[in-house]
């Protein structure tokens, strides 16, 4: 039943019918709502999980990270600041083995301070250990918590949900909330094989001399390659029972678009309705090539880590160029989804120009969308920002 | 999947909760303190365990000296992992059946852990936590810590020319305690072996969350013989040095006399700072010259206000 909710209410009301047991996490803009949401939730008596105060995001991530070590299932979502401060925590909770869900609300990083989206917080965090993961609409980010859990439960890995800040926590649209029947249905109880247990006392987190340390690395990576794998399979058997796609990456527009255009997260929208406007108008494109009638296509990544290198090779083989918008960046180089993607098309001639756009909630519109297709034929930077 | 986990099945039949085969020095009072701590505790006991000496020395991968569950996680984060585990508890009906001990060197504890014991001790959660005091980060090479007494030699407080050692006051962590009014604050000496496990028995019969600070030396980073161990944790005790005391719900129920007691061996003579300070090569620069007499003055001075401050004579 769709129901018409502030993306955070409806994230905080799938955590519900999940059914997680510990919650804990520390207020910062704009991840706010979703931990409000989730403590009248319980005060109201809709959920009994704990729900623990932590007296910062380091404390939030160890909290969770203490209560999934003693077998329980849990969640905590941050944003910006607050992901940083957890970043030594995440690094440890990947390497323990601890299928923790966590929301990141993508928000910009100081200095200068700025409280609006872009997605440099979790760029990060991008080598901590965890599957990463990013919604386009609050439909699918709620989609997304549920196959997280699936996931991470299975494969004793930690996923990370990314939803823009403000853009989709503060929006309000209709949703159809995973229901919690059918949540049963799809995601058994988690019932781990090792846990804090006094009958059964084990020893989490040894000290590793190089003797063992890169073998256990390595076992985290093995596991992290074949998570697409494992993702591939929950997300049909998620289409089965919930009957909404949920997909790796996602191709829209032309089949033999000569210019595509990559991105991440809500900003997709922004880009189709261009992407519309433009092959729909083909005098508003001009031809790259004489006598041929130019397309543009969309390509969007749901999955960062891992990042599908081959599924992205097969769409993007045909393009002559590739737009990839980034809302981050790896200062000095280039946006940070432009490397992966000249990293996942190498060997391959084509002309892949970063776009930097929307840093610090500057907004990003459909102009900007269109000017970055009409110069990327002509661009002769490897660089470009775009905030006009 | 994994097949490989660091996580460590125990196996030998050995008797203790914290047993032989860790790699802890000779003489080392940590690791006398944390095994009479274990063993006290017992079996039905979760232990979450900072970074330093008490987790290199005990759970070297692929062994284990812990029989019961025990996780490191992090330096400064073994509180909060307590408060998540006790949190697990609570949803698994088990939180008054298990003791969740939460344990450090001062480092973590004085230094980079303190803002999340503080957090965790405001929460009310029922918690002991155990510091083992020794003075300094002795596991990285003995570099000062807040903990660091006045006038010590560490590596990062090394005495020269123009200085007699730390130059800063040992940070009152008792006080810190009881400002957070918990219903239990300690300190203790493994040179009394007795009062370290009565004061674990003591405070694991309360609720809430309980503190015991334990006077650990460390035989490199004080720089003594591992057979004066117990005898240095006891001449700091008899000298005043440092205060054993006992609070239940902020009230002061128990104190060592610096004078001695039954429990302390029977020593009736008040024993001068210069016998605790004498047998550590990290007061050493303090026997050289007639400065040296000026600066253990001053630490008399230290030990004379503890006193004081407690009543201990």
């Amino acid at each position: 039943m769709n129901k018409i909710l502030e993306g955070s209410r409806a994230i905080a009301e799938t955590i519900k019918n999940i059914g997680v047991d510990v919650v804990s996490a520390y207020p910062i803009t704009p991840q706010t709502h979703i931990v409000e949401e989730l403590a009248k939730i319980k005060a109201d008596g809709e959920a009994n999980f704990e729900y623990v105060r932590a007296e910062s995001e380091f404390a939030a991530a160890s909290i969770v990270e203490g209560a999934s070590a003693t077998g329980v299932r849990t969640y905590t979502a941050t944003s910006s600041q607050g992901l940083l401060l957890m970043t030594e925590v995440l690094y440890n909770i990947a390497g323990m083995r601890l299928p923790v869900v966590m929301t990141d609300a993508n928000r910009a990083i100081s200095a200068p301070i700025n409280i609006w989206n872009d997605q440099q917080d979790v760029m990060v965090v991008r080598d901590a250990g965890w599957i990463m993961l990013f919604g386009e609409t609050v439909q699918e980010v709620c989609d997304l918590h549920v196959l997280a859990y699936k996931v991470a439960e299975q494969m004793m890995l930690p996923v990370m949900v990314n939803l823009d800040g403000f853009v989709l926590t503060h929006v309000v649209e209709p949703v159809n909330i995973p229901e919690a029947e059918k949540v049963k249905k799809y995601l058994p109880k988690y019932n781990p094989k090792e846990f804090l247990d006094v009958n059964n006392p084990l020893s989490f987190g040894a000290f590793v001399t190089p003797e063992h340390y890169m073998e256990i690395r390595k076992e985290l990576y093995d596991d992290i390659v074949a998570s697409e794998k494992v993702m591939i399979k929950e997300m049909k058997e998620f289409k089965k029972i919930f009957g909404r796609d949920l997909n790796l990456i996602e191709y829209y527009g032309d089949k033999n678009a000569d210019t595509v255009i990559v991105a991440m997260g809500s900003v997709l929208g922004t880009i189709k309705e261009a992407v519309d406007e433009l092959n729909g108008k083909p005098h508003l494109n001009p031809p790259l090539r004489k006598g041929r009638k130019n397309s543009v296509g969309v390509l969007k990544i749901v999955s960062f880590r891992p990042f599908p290198d081959s599924e992205i090779a097969k769409i993007l083989f045909k393009a002559k160029n590739i737009a990839v918008i980034d809302k981050s960046l790896s200062l000095g180089q280039e946006g940070i989804i432009a490397t992966e993607i000249k990293r996942a098309l190498s060997g391959e001639k084509k002309k892949i120009v970063s776009y930097i756009l929307g840093l610090g909630g500057r907004d990003i519109t459909k102009e900007m969308v269109k000017g970055v297709i009409h110069g990327i034929n002509k661009e002769k930077n490897r660089v470009v920002f775009v905030g006009k | 999947m994994s097949n490989t986990k660091n996580n460590i099945k125990y196996k030998a039949p050995l008797s203790h909760q914290l047993n032989p085969g860790h790699s802890a020095c000779a003489g080392c009072g940590m690791i006398i303190a944390a095994r009479l701590v274990m063993d006290t505790a017992g079996p039905n006991t979760i232990v979450t365990n900072a970074t330093g000496c008490s987790e290199v020395t005990t759970t070297q991968y692929p062994m284990t000296s812990f029989k019961m569950p025990w996780i490191h996680s992090l330096f400064e984060n073994p509180a909060p992992m307590a408060s998540g585990i006790l949190a697990a508890l609570k949803v698994k009906g088990l939180e008054d059946k298990v003791n969740v001990l939460v344990v450090g060197g001062d480092g973590a504890t004085f230094d980079i852990g303190i803002g999340l014991i503080s957090g965790m001790w405001e929460r009310g959660e029922n918690t002991l936590y155990i510091c083992y005091d020794n003075e300094a980060y002795q596991n990285t090479g003995y570099q000062s810590s807040s903990s660091t007494p006045f006038d010590a030699n560490t590596t990062t407080t090394p005495p020269g020319k123009k200085s007699s050692g730390s130059q800063q006051l040992k940070k009152d962590m008792i006080g810190i305690a009881l400002a957070h009014n918990l219903p239990y604050v300690a300190t203790a000496s493994v040179g009394n072996t007795l009062d370290v496990v009565a004061k674990v028995k003591k405070a694991l019969s309360i609720k809430g969350p309980k503190y015991l600070q334990i006077y650990c030396p460390c035989v490199p980073g004080w720089g003594i013989e591992p057979k004066d161990t117990m005898n240095v944790a006891r001449s700091a005790v008899q000298s005043g040095f440092y205060p054993i005391v006992e609070y239940i719900d902020g009230e002061l129920v128990s104190k060592k006399s610096a004078q001695g007691g039954s429990a302390l061996g029977g020593v009736t003579k008040k024993v001068s700072i210069e016998e605790f300070l004498k047998p550590q090569k990290r007061f050493k620069h303090l026997f050289k010259d007639e400065n040296g007499k000026l600066e253990i003055a001053k630490i008399q001075k230290i030990a004379d206000e503890n006193i004081e401050k407690y009543k201990l004579i």
